[in-house]
This record gives structure tokens, C-alpha cells and sequence, in this order.
């Protein structure tokens, strides 16, 4: 089965683990991912807060390279790894076809750099949709060769991945499933997570962090009172917020929360038994090591890298004026 | 006979927000002020208005108090709201245009929320210089204008460790097609609010 791939901005570094771990269990799974070439940042919630037609064309653009570089006809579905880029591109498809002038108007911005997007050129689908649906919860259970048995897997959705349930959803708005039935196939003990589809806080961490913990806190809570060793997640920004905001809200709210934060295709690729230095782990804040060890694998041992100077850190670099 | 002129009147604040906001009609004026979007809200409680009583502003045209109040920047895009609205209004999108219109006309610097354009204007300036996003460079400007004792924070303790751990660059990465997405964002910037 072949798709489009557009793994955006957090899977190049901060959740190169997410990327890492896709791509190792791709191949068994019979999955072939193409990268969409000199694909640009999807805007997350950034771009729509300032400006509207720069914000859909932003995602415009790569819609048009998926569809362009898939002239061969290989496969009209884009693969998105992350909850934000998957809504962006697949509300910017629906919105184009929903309304004519904003159709014209983006592909006229987009004209001016020679592309043109028609709505329903490409089909946008997140990865755990590829996974569970197209790959199918049986074909990943005949592949299982270590299972998570006694393992408790708390599924985290999140918000994009399954609302605005108005274009059609994969899963269930308020309480889904699909990724608790792929737990279960792995032989993990999927627990109760009544919170599973509430926010991480996405970008409030930055605004107000106060706000951002407090979300935080009661998914931690609710993952602890149902005494899970690991929360399992499927996207960048989910996996960000609880992992290394999870010490920050122990010491606000005088807690012990002590959860690793891991993403499903690493707990696919561990069932398959793929190594776990192939599957990114040990990029994570909060240790996966007692978690891993209740299913006989070791997080891999840290790399540790020697100051080549003394010259001190280098400051990131503002965008130049042009 | 006689004859009957009328004078075009200028549209309404709630009719603004209806031509500002992208897809379909997002049904702003079917509120009927149940409440269940307040209900259903994460940040709710950090609100100064509910999103109900902010749609009840709106209706009642009180567009500089709707536009200066950190509602829509509170907003976490979470679309419980709309999900559960049972008029089916685009709430979520409805948000995204008040803060549009709120840095348009200035307004936003009244609010609790305002140093939330700054994020989103330091992470729209990489995306138009690098055409990705650069977190380490997004978060250490942001807190360097608006947080400075944070900045510090962060370079020594979770920016640090995520620079340990391998989670983020210390330089951006530039596309290939620069030239190209700049002149489209260009032509998008020119071509303005119309939707």
C-alpha cells in the first residue's frame, strides 16, 4: 500500500521518534511512505490567528505538491503523522471544495509561484486511521511476535484527529476507540481513560502556562488513577505537553506524576519485536525504562557526547528582513 | 407611481465576522444561547467571556469589547464546542476570525491575553523566512519579548535538555522552494481578507 507522506516541522526533531518508529514498522506492515518533496510548515495555530488567505495557501501549497508529485498516480492519499498538519491539510481540502471564492483566491496566490490545487485531489488521512484501517487490527495481531502482555496502556486521542467530527471522522469525537482495539491486538492491558479526547493544552504552554498545566494535571490524574505505566499517544504536540511540562506540573500541584509519554508506533514496532534504539526511544523526558521492562525490553543507553568547546551555546537566529 | 430608494447600510459586526470567516456558512446567528459550548470548554474558566455571552456581544454589536477580551485567545482549538453546538455553528472558526479582526484593529493589547499575537507572529515570521517551523528560535524570541525571566528558565532547564536529548535544532532548516512559497504568500498577503 503506498501514500504520500507529510511528516511536518515536529517530526524532523522534536518527535523524530514518532517519525523513526513509522517508518520501521512501515515496511513490515507492507506500508511504503513518500515524502512529499520540499513540503513547507502547515501553519499549526499560528497562521490562522493573523492572516486567513497566507494561512490556507501556506497549506495550499503542499497539497499542491502532493498532488503534482503523485502524477504517476501511485496514490492520492497523504499520510500526516500530526494531529495539527492532519486537520490543516484535510480542513483546507474540505473548505476549498465548501467554498468557491476561497478556491479561486488560494489557487490564484498559488499561481503566482506556478501551482494549482482542486479539492479532492488528494485524500488527507492520519497515519493511526492507515494503521487501523487500511492495514487492519488482524494483519498487525499476525505479525505480534512479543507481545505487551500485563502492560497498561492509557490511548491518548487528543482533539484534531477526531473533531470537528463535521468531515467525517475515522473514530468517534468524544469517546473513540480505534486506538485502545490496536492496544489490545499488541496484548497490552488498554485501561479506562474517560479523559482520552480532552486537550494537552496545545500551544497554551507558551501563552499561559497556568492554563496549560491545569489541562495537563487532569489528564496525568486521570492516567494515574486508573493506574496506567504508560500513555500512549499519536501526536507531537500531546506527546510535548505531558512529557516535558510533566515535572513542572508536579511541582506546581505538589504531585508525583512519574508517565512516560510513548507514540503507538513505537508500542507496533516493540510488539514486533524491533529493536528499541530502532523505534527512537530514550528521546523521551520521563523514563520508559520501568514500563519497558514489564515486557522484557531496555530503553537503549544514553549516548553521551563530550563538549567538543568552551565556546558558549549558540543563540538561535531571528528571520532576516528580505 | 412612486419610487423607493434604499441606502445600503454598512454590514453589522456579526455580519463582518460571517464574510471573515473561510468554508461554508458558519452559522453564527443560530445561537441560541444554551451554553453548551462554555460547558464543554477546557479553558472556560480563564475566560472573560464564555464563548455563549461573547456570541450574545456580538449579536448585540458591542464589537470593541468583544475584540479586546482574551476569549478567542484562550481559545486551545480543541473543537468540543463545536462538536457538541446543536446549531452546528463553526465556533472554533469564528474564534480564529475574532482574533484576525481583534490585531487588525489593534485591540488585542487591552487583553489579559496580550502577548498571544506575539507567539503567533514570531512563529509566522520563521515560516515566512525558513518556510518551517523552528521551535527552539519560536519559544526563546517569544519569551525573550514578553517573558525574559523565562527565557532563562528555559535555555537552562527543559530548552536545554531537549537540546540533550536530541528534540530540537540549533539552526533552521530553509525549503528548497523559498522563492517559490514566498511569492505565493506574497500574492496571498495582496490578495487580503477575501474569503
Amino acid at each position: 500500500m503506498k501514500y504520500g507522506y507529510y511528516p511536518g516541522c515536529s517530526l524532523e526533531k522534536n518527535a523524530s521518534a514518532y517519525h523513526d518508529s513509522a517508518m520501521a514498522v512501515a515496511g513490515p506492515l507492507g506500508l511504503e511512505f513518500n515524502e512529499v518533496k520540499d513540503w513547507n510548515c502547515c501553519g499549526a495555530t499560528e497562521y490562522i490567528s493573523i492572516d486567513l488567505i497566507p494561512a490556507y495557501a501556506l497549506v495550499g501549497r503542499n497539497l499542491a505538491l502532493a498532488a503534482q508529485q503523485n502524477s504517476n498516480g501511485d496514490s492520492n492519499q497523504l499520510a500526516a503523522p500530526c494531529s495539527a498538519c492532519f486537520l490543516n491539510l484535510k480542513k483546507a481540502d474540505q473548505y476549498m471544495g465548501d467554498s468557491p471564492d476561497l478556491a479561486n483566491t488560494v489557487n490564484t496566490a498559488l499561481a503566482a509561484g506556478g501551482l494549482n490545487y482542486q479539492a479532492g485531489d488528494v485524500v488527507v488521512r492520519h497515519l493511526l486511521d492507515i494503521f487501523v484501517n487500511d492495514v487492519g487490527l488482524d494483519a498487525i495481531k499476525e505479525k505480534v511476535t512479543k507481545p505487551l502482555y500485563n502492560l497498561r496502556i492509557a490511548p491518548y486521542y487528543g482533539c484534531l484527529i477526531v473533531r470537528p467530527g463535521s468531515m467525517g471522522s475515522f473514530d468517534d469525537p468524544e469517546y473513540p476507540t480505534s486506538m485502545d482495539h490496536m492496544m489490545s491486538a499488541l496484548g497490552a492491558e488498554v485501561v479506562d481513560f474517560p479523559l482520552k479526547a480532552h486537550c494537552c493544552g496545545g500551544h497554551m504552554t507558551q501563552i499561559s502556562e497556568d492554563v496549560a498545566l491545569d489541562l495537563i494535571q487532569r489528564l496525568l490524574k486521570n492516567a494515574a488513577d486508573y493506574e496506567a505505566d504508560a500513555i500512549v499517544t499519536l501526536c507531537p504536540m500531546c506527546q510535548l505537553n505531558l512529557d516535558a511540562y510533566q515535572d513542572n506540573v508536579n511541582k506546581k500541584y505538589g504531585t508525583n506524576y512519574n508517565i512516560p509519554i510513548l507514540y503507538f508506533t513505537q508500542m507496533i514496532g516493540l510488539a514486533l519485536g524491533l529493536k528499541p534504539e530502532d523505534l527512537g526511544f530514550g528521546k523521551e523526558f520521563i523514563d520508559a525504562t520501568p514500563a519497558l521492562s514489564k515486557i522484557g525490553a531496555e530503553v537503549p543507553p544514553k549516548a553521551k557526547k563530550k563538549r567538543q568547546s568552551k565556546e558558549e551555546l549558540p543563540m538561535p537566529v531571528m528571520p532576516q528582513e528580505s | 407611481m412612486t419610487t423607493t430608494t434604499t441606502q445600503a447600510r454598512s454590514p453589522t459586526f456579526m455580519e463582518e465576522i460571517v464574510t471573515n470567516t473561510p468554508g461554508s456558512d458558519p452559522r453564527l446567528e443560530m445561537c441560541i444561547q444554551c451554553g453548551t459550548c462554555g460547558g464543554s470548554c477546557p479553558s472556560g474558566p480563564d475566560m472573560d467571556h464564555s464563548p455563549r455571552k461573547l456570541f450574545a456581544m456580538i449579536d448585540a454589536g458591542m464589537k470593541e469589547e468583544v475584540l479586546s477580551s482574551n476569549t478567542p485567545w484562550y481559545c486551545v482549538s480543541c473543537y468540543y464546542c463545536m462538536v457538541r453546538c446543536p446549531q452546528e455553528i463553526h465556533i472554533t472558526d469564528i474564534m480564529y476570525t475574532l482574533k484576525r479582526m481583534a490585531i487588525q484593529e489593534g485591540l488585542y493589547r487591552e487583553s489579559s491575553a496580550a502577548s498571544a499575537p506575539g507567539f503567533s507572529e514570531t512563529f509566522i515570521d520563521y515560516v515566512d523566512t525558513y518556510g518551517r517551523s523552528f521551535e527552539l528560535g519560536v519559544a526563546t524570541w517569544h519569551h525573550l519579548r514578553h517573558h525574559p525571566l523565562k527565557a532563562v528558565g528555559m535555555a537552562t532547564g527543559m530548552g536545554l535538555e531537549m537540546l540533550r536529548k536530541g528534540r530540537m535544532d540549533l539552526t533552521p532548516n530553509r525549503i528548497e522552494g523559498m522563492d517559490q512559497l514566498k511569492s505565493i504568500l506574497n500574492k496571498a498577503k495582496e490578495l487580503g481578507g477575501e474569503a
